[in-house]
């Protein structure tokens, strides 16, 4: 069974934290997604940094930026991600592009080598690329499904099937690390998408705080925290694991 | 040649529709709302009406006499340069925005390399009284003053991008990052044949006027078809423009002409065609300057509107199936060809398409001298003043 399916199966809502990998550099990054693990983080979302992140919005931009500067490459993120010690679901992140070039069938191969539970493309809706499904799911990696504010519930329904682990469902129409919009609207919708998509959600973009997630908790299968994560990294480069461990604890007792 | 783009806009290997899930919907809508408005004739009537009255269309043909005499064919220019706003941009430009009032819109934004494209963009919101925002390479902002302020004389708002390289890809991320954010009320005027689908046929059937009226004009001067039509290609939308028209005339030689910056060889270049590496970047599957790990590479141009590390999807399908050639020339080669031009000529072409007028020596090997060669003039070089001061010492 896949890690991400025992996961989503228990009744509390899980954690789910992103850092974009290599940021300061790839080595450093490790013990900073080992924090995050041993914090108490339930699926750790592996950002592969991408020269031009369309959907991110400055936090995530300018550390894929410092990522890049300090030679990570897809290669060596998906070599750090196989040292990461614990028992936390991995969902590699990024943008097609790095995808394309490493190889579909050789991406897959390696995800299932180190440990990689799910692969979330943002550029990527699940109507392009027949071959990166087929390669995932020819070895039990889930294809992570984003659904957003603007789709409609025929397509919701529609693509659920296809896809596994949880449906990543975008709280606001915009870039990652914008101020937060909760409230019963979103938790209405959540609903509305799991009924559809026939998955769990977890609900991201812009929760910074244990108080947005506990405002959303109830509603959503999964909580996402990334660009305030990623801003302690710019903050405390390498040295960040302890206020890392401090913000995830502090999430996960809100859930 | 089969039809393209298929339903989903792929031609062939290439275009798609490769973007964030939240613009999916809005990008189907636009798609409907598009093909609606282009089988509706009163659509088509304000349009054509605005580029007879407005744009000043059709284009005139010209027989480039004195440069014919240097090359050694019959020259023959399709003068985009006379359009209002100076290029081809506006073509599109007019169409673009008549479909966002259509579609209820109430803002437009557009990115930009040279500002050609957010001059017209700028332009036709005035016309239209509607708000306009332009994402603009810092670099670019710096090396295209002059359009600049243009832009911001027409009322538009000029926001300078600094991330990534500070160039086009960089204004196009910042467009897309904007369109997501304020995807309910907002239009994105896309300058070329490039970004997801439908953007790419989109632009293509709004500048297929270019090689629609250079048919017919050759046809009146009793040349008949062209041998070669020769254009140059950032995105590539005055390319794209001026050969569809001749996409089925398989006797035409459709040459598109890339920049080569510094040299293919010096690594610094914008030839993504002649890379031959296949991405995937603002929505669309294509030819694109990466490097081994799948990161864009920056491009370079002397010309800000060939500084695309991308092309668009058509393009690459024409490349990859042998419909069209693709050649490159180097900044120095336009910098010379933009000095012959307006010596030989009297006309002072844009950087950009100075780049149609270097290959033509190269086009007139494959052609030989008894040969009928169309070249796109598809801007005029007012705006690159500043860069040619420096570059000539004028």
């Amino acid at each position: 069974m896949n890690r991400l399916d025992e996961i989503f199966a228990r009744d509390k809502t899980a954690l789910v934290t992103y850092l974009c990998a290599g940021d300061p550099s790839v080595d450093e990054s490790l013990p900073l997604f080992q924090a995050l693990a041993d914090a108490g983080a339930d699926v750790l979302e592996i950002g592969v940094p991408f020269s031009d992140p369309g959907a991110d919005g400055p936090a995530i931009q300018r550390s894929a930026e410092r990522a890049l500067a300090s030679g990570a490459t897809l290669e060596k993120v998906l070599e750090m991600t196989g040292k990461i010690q614990g028992d936390s679901a991995k969902v590699l992140f990024g943008y097609l592009n790095p995808f394309l070039s490493y190889g579909y069938e050789r991406l897959a191969a390696r995800c299932a080598e180190v440990g990689i539970h799910g692969l979330l493309v943002v550029d990527c809706p699940p109507e392009e690329e027949p071959e990166l499904r087929a390669a995932l799911d020819s070895r039990n990696i889930h294809p992570i499904l984003l659904i957003a504010p603007t789709t409609p519930d025929d397509r919701i329904a529609a693509l659920g099937p296809s896809a596994g682990g949880f449906a990543y469902y975008v709280s606001m129409a915009g870039v990652t690390g914008a101020a937060f919009q909760g409230g019963q609207a979103l938790v209405d919708r959540i609903a509305r998408v799991r009924k559809l998509a026939g998955l769990p959600v977890a609900v991201g973009f812009g929760i910074a705080t244990p108080q947005d997630a506990a405002s959303v908790a109830s509603g959503a299968d999964g909580v996402v925290v990334g660009s305030a994560l990623v801003r302690i990294v710019e903050a405390h480069g390498a040295k960040a694991a302890a206020e890392l461990s401090k913000l995830t604890a502090a999430l996960k007792a809100a859930l | 040649m089969p039809v393209v783009p298929d339903a989903r806009g792929h031609y062939g290997l290439f275009g798609g529709r490769y973007v964030a899930e939240t613009l999916v919907p809005p990008l189907e809508e636009l798609t409907l709302a598009w093909e609606k408005a282009w089988a509706d004739p009163s659509f088509r009537a304000e349009y054509e009406d605005l580029l007879v009255n407005y744009v000043g269309r059709p284009s005139r043909l010209y027989f480039a006499k004195r440069l014919s005499e240097t090359v050694g064919a019959r020259i023959w220019l399709k003068r985009e340069d006379l359009n209002h706003t100076g290029a081809h941009k506006i073509n599109n430009c007019v169409g673009q925005i008549l479909l966002a009032k259509r579609m209820g819109k109430t803002r437009i934004i557009a990115e930009t390399g040279a500002g050609q494209h957010g001059v017209a963009t700028a332009t036709a919101c005035a016309l239209f009284n509607l708000p306009c925002v332009v994402y603009m390479g810092a670099e670019d902002t710096v090396r295209q003053r002059l359009n600049v302020a243009r832009m911001r004389l027409l009322g538009a708002e000029v926001r300078p991008v600094h991330s990534g390289t500070a160039t086009l890809k960089d204004a196009m991320n910042e467009a897309l990052r904007d369109w997501v954010t304020n995807v309910g009320d907002t239009f994105y005027c896309i300058g070329s044949v490039a970004g997801p689908h439908p953007y790419p046929v989109m632009v293509r059937e709004l500048q297929a006027c270019i090689g629609i009226e250079a048919k017919a004009q050759l046809q009146d001067a009793g040349v008949g078809l062209p041998d070669a039509i020769v254009a140059c290609v950032g995105g590539g939308s005055n390319a794209m423009g001026i050969f569809h028209a001749f996409r089925d005339e398989l006797g035409v030689e459709l040459i598109g002409v890339e920049a080569a910056g510094k040299g293919i060889e010096s690594g610094e270049h914008a030839s993504s065609i002649a890379g031959d590496q296949i991405g995937v970047l603002h929505g669309q599957k294509t030819y694109l300057l990466q490097d081994n790990h799948g990161q864009v590479q920056p491009a370079w141009s002397i010309s800000a509107g060939l500084d695309y590390p991308g092309v668009g999807p058509e393009h690459a399908y024409f490349h990859k199936t042998g419909r069209a050639k693709y050649i490159s020339v180097t900044d120095q080669e336009a910098l010379d060809a933009t000095q012959l031009l307006s010596r030989l000529e009297g006309i002072v072409p844009a950087l950009e398409t100075a780049h149609a007028i270097a290959a033509l020596p190269r086009v007139v090997q494959f052609t030989g001298p008894d040969a009928d060669i169309l070249v796109n003039l598809s801007g005029r070089g007012d705006k690159d003043t500043e860069t040619l001061m420096r570059e000539l010492k004028l």
